[in-house]
């Protein structure tokens, strides 16, 4: 761990200069694949299957833009970064993009150098405890001892919240999820903080979810979206629009299992520009007119990739909640394809 | 008649900074020196250039900014409300206790191990053997993730001593819990105490000295001088007279009154802790993290300093050993007063540099979320205000400092225990 900051460091000091000045795009094309930043393993949102495949609502954001850019949902290499490495990792070039829960914060849009190209999940803080402490509010945690990934904002909002309410806690800071796993079941910690998304990942990987409570308290706002290195706008441009395209297919009611019928021409124009059979949108970002319908093609729509990793009929059980269309009272929304 | 000539001067030529092997090695040398030169300041105008691309110039206005992150373990007091300078004092503070506990723990646990290797009980000494080859062997990092695992998974957790008939409870007249958060053990406290002193005013160096504490350190040190005092005054007494005064009972006396007397005016008692909430309150906390870490790095480091305290025992030849327990010495004094003080000798330099081995693999700490320096101005800080350079170069200057210092020190130590050759 300490390596890949100190390598990272470096790396971001001195090979930056290459990184920086070449355009992604062609990096990418030239390597033949996509170099993708997830977490190092959260059920659901990024996290290996049985056979080493990557999977989950994060995996399929990459495997969205790879199908994109270079016709092939499977060229991705996925480099799993911790909370400390993933923006050292993207500053140094080591990764294209980040597909990872990293929450949008003006000083990491700005002072850090990087650009959110927008949010795929709405999400907040919260706490999760064992049934059997019969906590039922966060505010009750007066003295506990918390378990915390360390180097995330949920560090900061933890501090806030407990000073800001006045209550003492004992923070335990760790490096990934699967330690926190580890201690929170070990009951070295009585609770586990993290984005409420995260709780509900992390307890469907456990012998037996039913035994913990994630606390209705949601202490923050979470804007969790895919991140790319400031400075190459171009390569912002794709990603940002490769996420808008998966929301508009769900908007426009294009999935996986018709997008090549209405790829053939419809009497809707918005899904004829974005499926590039009106319109020349594929070259305004340097790729070609089908870059759309290879993204929804490989995992489906925004709506699909939600209920196959993360939805209520998974494991991770969520609901769409603030994560639904805007024309479904939720907040996900794409600018028009025109 | 032959005339001597002096031999021709050879006048200087370039080709001879090639081709005069009195010259040549200079030669590649200088060339070398400018092409490491050259070397390093195509990496720094490189660094500083792409900084400058990025946006984001070297400066280190970030310290002065609030940390707003928490520290579980510190030794001085600290808010998430300190500046970043405050928060990495903190780490630093962090790193240099477990440097000074794995140090201390570690030559003790080595030079028993050293001498018990030498053993000629063959169990021991076999044992000893395992010990050193398992420990020197596998990473550090193991050694502390493996101890900080069996910590966590194998204690009892703080809701095992709750209730009336708890599985669990707390140890040595009720006044030890030993957790999978950590151990805690009773604290002193004043109840008709001096107060505190402040340090530095509010800087972010700010430091709250104990009135009790120094009180407590300046009576013992006087009762110290004087318990010396008397000792030289008997021996003179005995060198004068041949008969040695009796002083044992005053030495003890001026040794144990003082303190118990000050003591008691300071309403000494022991905090015990009691189990409050969800954790125990009171006491002092031993967090695992501490715990694992130290225990990783004393063992691990001890198994390289009993193989240097073997080899510095071997080095003294048997004929001391012999020439001592002819004058009657036993085993343990021969040890101690013939061999290990020669061996001293053999054993500090290379000492040394486990002990700076220890200082550096402290910063392994975060592995088990012990936040020291690493952690805290390499880790968080370093993560929240994306200024990996200026991080990462002062984390490099602080460990290059604390390892100097320890290298001076033991070196000044050195001189005085090295052989004085005339």
């Amino acid at each position: 761990m300490q390596k890949s900051v100190f390598y990272g460091a470096l790396a971001a000091a001195v090979v930056i200069g290459g990184a920086v000045g070449a355009a992604t795009l062609d990096d990418v094309k030239a390597r033949g694949n996509l170099n993708c930043g997830v977490s190092t393993g959260l059920v659901g949102f990024a996290a290996p299957d049985a056979s080493g495949n990557w999977e989950g609502f994060d995996v399929a954001v990459c495997r969205a833009v790879a199908a994109a850019v270079l016709g092939d949902p499977q060229a991705v290499e996925f480099i799993p970064t911790t909370g400390k490495t993933r923006f050292t990792a993207l500053a140094s070039g080591e990764v294209d993009m980040l597909a990872r829960n990293t929450t949008w914060t003006f000083s990491r849009d700005t002072d850090l150098k990087l650009d959110f190209i927008g949010v795929n999940y709405y999400d907040g803080q919260g706490f999760m405890v064992p049934k059997a402490l019969g906590v039922t509010s966060a505010k009750d945690l007066d003295g506990a001892t918390v378990c915390i990934q360390t180097g995330t904002t949920t560090e900061l909002n933890l501090a806030d919240f407990f000073r800001v309410n006045n209550i003492s806690y004992e923070p335990v800071p760790i490096e990934t999820n699967a330690e926190a796993q580890q201690q929170y079941l070990a009951e070295a910690c009585d609770v586990y903080t993290t984005d409420a998304s995260g709780l509900a990942a992390t307890r469907a990987a456990f012998e037996s979810p039913g035994d913990h409570v994630i606390l209705p308290e949601i202490i923050s706002k979470e804007p969790l979206g895919p991140v790319v290195r400031h400075g190459d706008n171009e390569w912002g441009d794709i990603v940002r629009w490769t996420l808008n395209a998966l929301i508009s297919a769900e908007e426009l009611g294009i999935t996986s299992a018709n997008v090549s019928e209405l790829a053939g021409g419809t009497n809707n124009p918005e899904i004829n520009r974005l499926l590039g059979s009106e319109g020349t949108l594929g070259d305004m970002i340097g790729l070609d007119s089908e870059w759309a319908q290879r993204a929804i093609m490989s995992e489906g729509n925004y709506g699909e990739i939600f209920e196959k990793n993360i939805g209520e009929n998974t494991p991770v059980g969520l609901a769409r909640g603030l994560n639904a269309q805007y024309t479904e009272g939720g907040l996900i929304y794409s600018p028009p394809f025109r | 008649m032959a005339t001597m000539t002096d031999p021709p001067r050879e006048s200087f030529r370039l080709s001879m900074l090639i081709y005069d092997t009195r010259y040549r090695s200079l030669t590649i040398q200088v060339i070398a020196l400018f092409a490491f030169m050259l070397l390093v300041a195509w990496i720094i105008s490189n660094t500083v250039q792409n900084l400058a691309s990025l946006g984001k110039e070297v400066e280190f206005g970030f310290f002065s900014e609030p940390a707003s992150y928490d520290i579980n373990q510190r030794l001085l007091e600290y808010t998430s409300r300190d500046t970043h300078l405050r928060a990495s004092f903190i780490g630093l503070l962090n790193t240099l206790v477990v440097a000074v506990l794995g140090c201390i723990t570690a030559t003790i646990i080595g030079v028993l191990v050293g001498v018990a290797r030498l053993s000629r009980n063959w169990l021991i000494a076999r044992i000893m053997t395992v010990y050193v080859e398992m420990f020197r062997n596998v990473p550090v990092l193991l050694w502390i993730v493996f101890a900080m695992a069996i910590l966590i998974e194998s204690l009892p957790s703080p809701r095992a001593f709750r209730g009336e008939d708890a599985p669990q409870s707390l140890i040595l007249n009720d006044s030890v819990a030993i957790t999978n958060r950590g151990v805690y053990v009773p604290e002193a406290l004043f109840s008709r105490s001096l107060g505190d002193v402040r340090l530095f005013g509010e800087s972010s160096l700010r430091l709250d000295v104990s009135l009790d504490l120094i009180a407590i350190i300046a009576v013992l040190a006087a009762s110290i001088f004087v318990f010396r005092r008397i000792r030289a005054w008997a021996e003179r007494v005995q060198n004068e007279t041949g008969n040695r005064p009796t002083t044992w009972y005053f030495q003890i006396a001026v040794l144990v009154v003082p303190s118990v007397i000050l003591l008691t005016a300071l309403g000494f008692h022991l905090g015990k802790p009691e189990l409050k909430g969800f954790n125990f309150a009171g006491g002092t906390h031993l967090r695992n993290s501490l715990i694992a870490l130290w225990i990783a790095l004393s063992l691990y480091t001890a198994a390289f300093i009993a193989e240097i305290v073997r080899g510095g025992i071997l080095a003294i030849s048997k004929g001391q050993t012999e020439a001592a327990g002819s004058l009657g010495l036993r085993p343990n004094r021969i040890m101690s007063l013939v061999i290990l003080p020669q061996a001293l000798r053999v054993i500090i330099p290379p000492l040394i540099s486990n002990y700076l081995n220890l200082t550096k693999n402290s910063s392994l700490a975060i592995a088990v979320g012990y936040l020291d320096i690493t952690g805290t101005l390499g880790g968080i800080t370093l993560n929240q205000t994306g200024r990996e350079l200026e991080c990462i170069l002062l984390l490099m200057l602080i460990y290059l400092f604390i390892s100097l210092s320890i290298s001076v020190g033991m070196n000044i130590y050195n001189k005085r225990v090295a052989l004085v050759e005339r």
